[in-house]
């Protein structure tokens, strides 16, 4: 039994099928890639898989269970932990404050949950500025916060979407290598990113979105090699070179 | 702070035997009005779910007590938990609606507004629970009836009421609850995803916050001996709940306290000097420019910007 | 019941509701513009009315051609209020906004409070002793007056908006207000005007319907109930919206007014806003608010 099993998911918005009868599985253990051109539907995933939205059709089933219908809280409780593209920390919380209460998820009593906290905080090295203000950080920063609260949940499956967006070289190394330990420490990991090394160097598998139809799935490899995704993401003229 | 806290307290409990009955009429209205504050600071505040309605719950609680007494005998010791179990109900009701139905910000303020100017019609044209005319309480200086000869038998009651919500709020925001209204307050959708059921939790806050400013009806009543339908539902009462906790600090412990402090006497003063003006009007008018001032210049509060200030000075 | 009545009533309703399109398409402009509720309204409209009874009592000047002076009266209210308070919280969280609207709102109605003491006033004009008759159904001249100028006064507002380069820049901002900026519109200019034009729209209903009405510096709040009740159905931030709604809404009242007592219009009022905003907040031709 795979720990996440997508089959035939659906999602209109009005006359456009953003999502249009998608299937997907992740074994437990697995870090699996999520990618395609903008407007594919990816984040509309993510969004129905967490409970942000409600499917019009398919089925998703985590842990065996079915999940479609439960509210988002549910679902992190069940142990499905999100990541938000555009990040939302809470402002005017301090960085500590912020994923103490993603730790009481899981640790109702403050004390412990504080200590829980801390130990989040000092994994994702955000350690130093654990007292500082969430809204003042810096982007690489409250990106870190971001998947900080999510790993505060302790989640068995954790949804992370486009964490390396606007991070420079440096903190996308940074950020690479702390993805790869968070998988190695035991998290499944569904990982939408358009950093394409990032993405095949982290990812087992990896899926390609385009409209919202699967087109292409795979190892970094063959998924790299397929015409169909080099089609989708640069166009028909890199397939087949306009005649001289 | 700790010992700051208690020597004022002591303070408190000793004045009574030190200053005549006009402050103690003014300290009574002050901690009255900070306890409302701190249970409107509950929802309002700390979950940042903005009620200009609250007066609906002193009213429904007030009517609630003094109905039972006057009818059934009821004693209003026991009166105020009914009172205050309904005013929940009602807020329970709201807040469901509200919550439920997705109404935010602008949109939940007009929804309590609604409601509790609803109860204000009903009660004005119900002849049953008084209608224009409004409920009388006899005199009886009966404590068992809530009355009491002395002024200062209110005083502590009030005191009471003060210092044991003001208490309350510190222990919730010590708890996960309290954590979590705060983070509601900042972004719902995010607590979602971090697990928080948003939904039950700031129903937990609306049926709370209700509960105690129906408490608060009881006392209302049973003080000033009558109940009018605008004086008790009307949106200047729901002003002086909310405008304590906005000026002092809403969401913080201290906020009503000290907000209670400042506009109280503030008030006493509008009233007094500006009484030619005719008729109340006055002292709204200086609500409606500190409030505009807080907003623009202090919008985290009073107590917040003295915390501030203490630890410049080292 | 009697049809005459109904006719009446519908009539009568009909021709009020130019007033309360007028009311609500100002409430509407400030909202659909610069996406801040205003809480003030209703209050604003008071002022409206006090200072056409002020200029028909102290200087003689008819309301049906004071309007004028009480629209730019408000206009500058508005600019004042947008430009002294509202700009300056523009970032902060909505609701500081809510509050801030709501400390104006208590300073006009205490100020009026204050001003012109709680006593209901009302304005005398020659018109409204006149009466026409058509059929079984009479229209005092007053009424139709009011109908007519209000409609004009929302056909100048939406020319304005239509054909001049500061109405489009508006309706630009209320569109897209980033996209708005970066065409280069001077985005705090079009913010004041737009204030300024809504407070001037709801100065000129409160002229207009003072010979029609008693007022008082209480009623400010059912007005900007009544207002939010409008706005609301028609959808927040629709021009069309709030004109259809208005009419819509007074008929209703006025319906409401000859079937039950009047206590209970108050009742039935609040209960439509509380339907309102469970089932509709997006109006039925509306944009979502904020």
């Amino acid at each position: 039994m795979s720990l996440l099993e997508v089959s035939g998911l659906k999602k209109r918005f009005g006359g456009l099928l953003a999502v249009g009868g998608l299937d997907l599985s992740l074994e437990d253990g697995e870090m699996l890639g999520l990618i395609g051109p903008n407007g594919a539907g990816k984040t509309t995933v993510f969004n129905l898989l967490s409970g942000f939205l409600s499917p019009d059709g398919g089925e998703i089933r985590f842990g065996g269970r079915n999940v479609v219908g439960l509210k988002p809280h549910e679902i992190c409780r069940l142990g499905m932990a999100r990541t938000f593209q555009i990040v939302r920390p809470f402002p005017q919380l301090s960085v500590l404050d912020n994923v103490k209460v993603a730790a009481l998820a899981r640790h109702p009593a403050m004390a412990r949950a504080l200590e829980a906290a801390r130990a989040v905080v000092d994994r994702v090295g955000l350690g130093p500025r654990a007292m500082d203000l969430a809204g003042r950080l810096t982007l690489a920063d409250r990106k870190r916060l971001e998947l900080a609260r999510a790993l505060a949940t302790e989640p068995s499956l954790l949804l992370l979407d486009e964490v390396m967006a606007g991070l420079n070289a440096t903190e996308i190394d940074a950020m690479v290598r702390q993805v790869a330990a968070i998988n190695q420490g035991g998290i499944s990991v569904l990982l939408i990113e358009h950093n394409m090394r990032a993405v095949m160097s982290l990812s087992h598998r990896i899926v390609v979105l385009s409209f919202g139809e699967k087109i292409s799935s795979g190892t970094p490899r063959e998924v790299a090699a397929d015409r169909r995704v080099i089609e989708a993401y640069l166009g028909e003229e890199y397939v087949h070179p306009p005649q001289a | 702070m700790r010992l700051l806290a208690l020597l004022a307290v002591a303070v408190l409990v000793a004045l009574p035997f030190v200053v005549g009955s006009y402050v103690v009429t003014v300290l009574i209205f002050i901690f009255f009005y900070a306890y409302l504050g701190q249970a409107w600071n509950i929802v309002g505040g700390y979950a940042g779910q903005l009620s200009a309605g609250h007066a609906a719950f002193v009213g429904i609680g007030g009517y609630a007590a003094a109905l039972l007494s006057a009818h059934a005998g009821l004693s209003p010791w026991i009166g105020m938990w009914i009172g205050g179990a309904l005013a929940a109900l009602l807020g329970a009701v709201i807040g469901y609606l509200g919550f439920r139905f997705g109404l935010r910000g602008f949109y939940f303020v007009l929804l309590t507004v609604a409601f509790a100017e609803i109860c204000r019609v009903v009660a004005l044209n119900v002849d049953a629970v008084g209608g224009a005319l409004g409920l009388y309480i006899t005199f009886t200086g009966n404590p068992r009836q809530f009355q009491f000869q002395d002024n200062r038998a209110y005083y502590y009651v009030a005191l009471v009421l003060m210092l044991a919500s003001t208490a309350l709020v510190r222990s919730i925001e010590r708890h996960r609850f309290g954590a979590y209204l705060t983070a509601i307050r900042q972004d719902e959708g995010a607590c979602e995803a971090l697990g928080v059921d948003t939904l039950r939790v700031k129903m937990q806050a609306m049926i709370l916050s209700s509960f105690l400013t129906g408490v608060g009806g009881t006392f209302y009543a049973f003080y000033l001996f009558s109940l009018q339908p605008n004086a008790v539902f009307g949106i200047p009462l729901s002003v002086e709940i909310i405008i304590r906790p906005i000026v002092g600090g809403a969401g913080t412990v201290m906020g009503p306290i000290l907000g209670s402090f400042i506009l109280s006497p503030l008030a006493e003063i509008s009233r007094t000097y500006f009484a030619q003006g005719g008729w109340n009007g006055a002292h709204l008018i200086v609500y409606g420019l500190l409030l505009i001032a807080v907003v623009l210049f202090l919008p985290q509060g009073a107590y917040p910007a003295l915390l501030r200030l203490a630890r410049r000075r080292p | 019941m009697d049809p005459t009545l109904i006719g009446q009533g519908l009539l009568s309703g009909f021709l009020f509701g130019g007033v309360y399109s007028l009311m609500a398409v100002g409430l509407t402009l400030i909202f659909g513009v610069m996406r801040v509720v205003n809480f003030a309204h209703g209050d604003m409209m008071v002022w409206g009315m006090y200072l056409a009874w002020m200029l028909s009592v102290r200087a003689g000047i008819d309301p049906y051609v004071g309007f004028v002076v009480c629209a730019v009266a408000l206009f500058l209210l508005g600019l004042v209020v947008q430009r002294g308070l509202v700009e300056r919280i523009v970032d902060a969280p909505h609701e500081m906004q809510i509050l801030l609207m709501l400390g104006v709102a208590l300073v006009l109605e205490n100020a009026a409070l204050v001003t012109f003491g709680p006593d209901p006033a009302r304005v005398r004009s020659p018109l409204s002793q006149a009466t026409v008759w058509l059929g079984p159904i009479f229209v005092d001249l007053a009424r139709l007056l009011t109908f007519g100028l209000a409609m004009a006064l929302t056909g100048a507002l939406w020319l304005f908006l239509a054909r001049t380069d500061l109405g489009r820049s508006m309706r630009a901002a209320a569109d897209n207000p980033y996209g708005a900026r970066v065409i280069g519109t001077d985005v705090r200019k079009v913010y004041g005007a737009a204030f300024g034009v809504g407070a001037a729209c709801v100065g000129a209903a409160g002229a207009l319907v003072s010979p029609i009405l008693p007022f008082q510096p209480t009623s400010g709040l059912g007005l900007s109930v009544t207002s939010f009740n409008i706005v609301i159905i028609g959808g927040m931030g629709s021009l069309p919206g709030a004109f259809v709604g208005g009419i819509l809404v007074s008929v209703a009242e006025s319906m409401g007014a000859v079937f039950l007592s009047p206590s209970m219009k108050e009742l039935v009022s609040f209960g439509l806003l509380i339907a309102i905003l469970l089932f509709r907040p997006a109006g039925l031709f509306g944009k979502t608010a904020g």
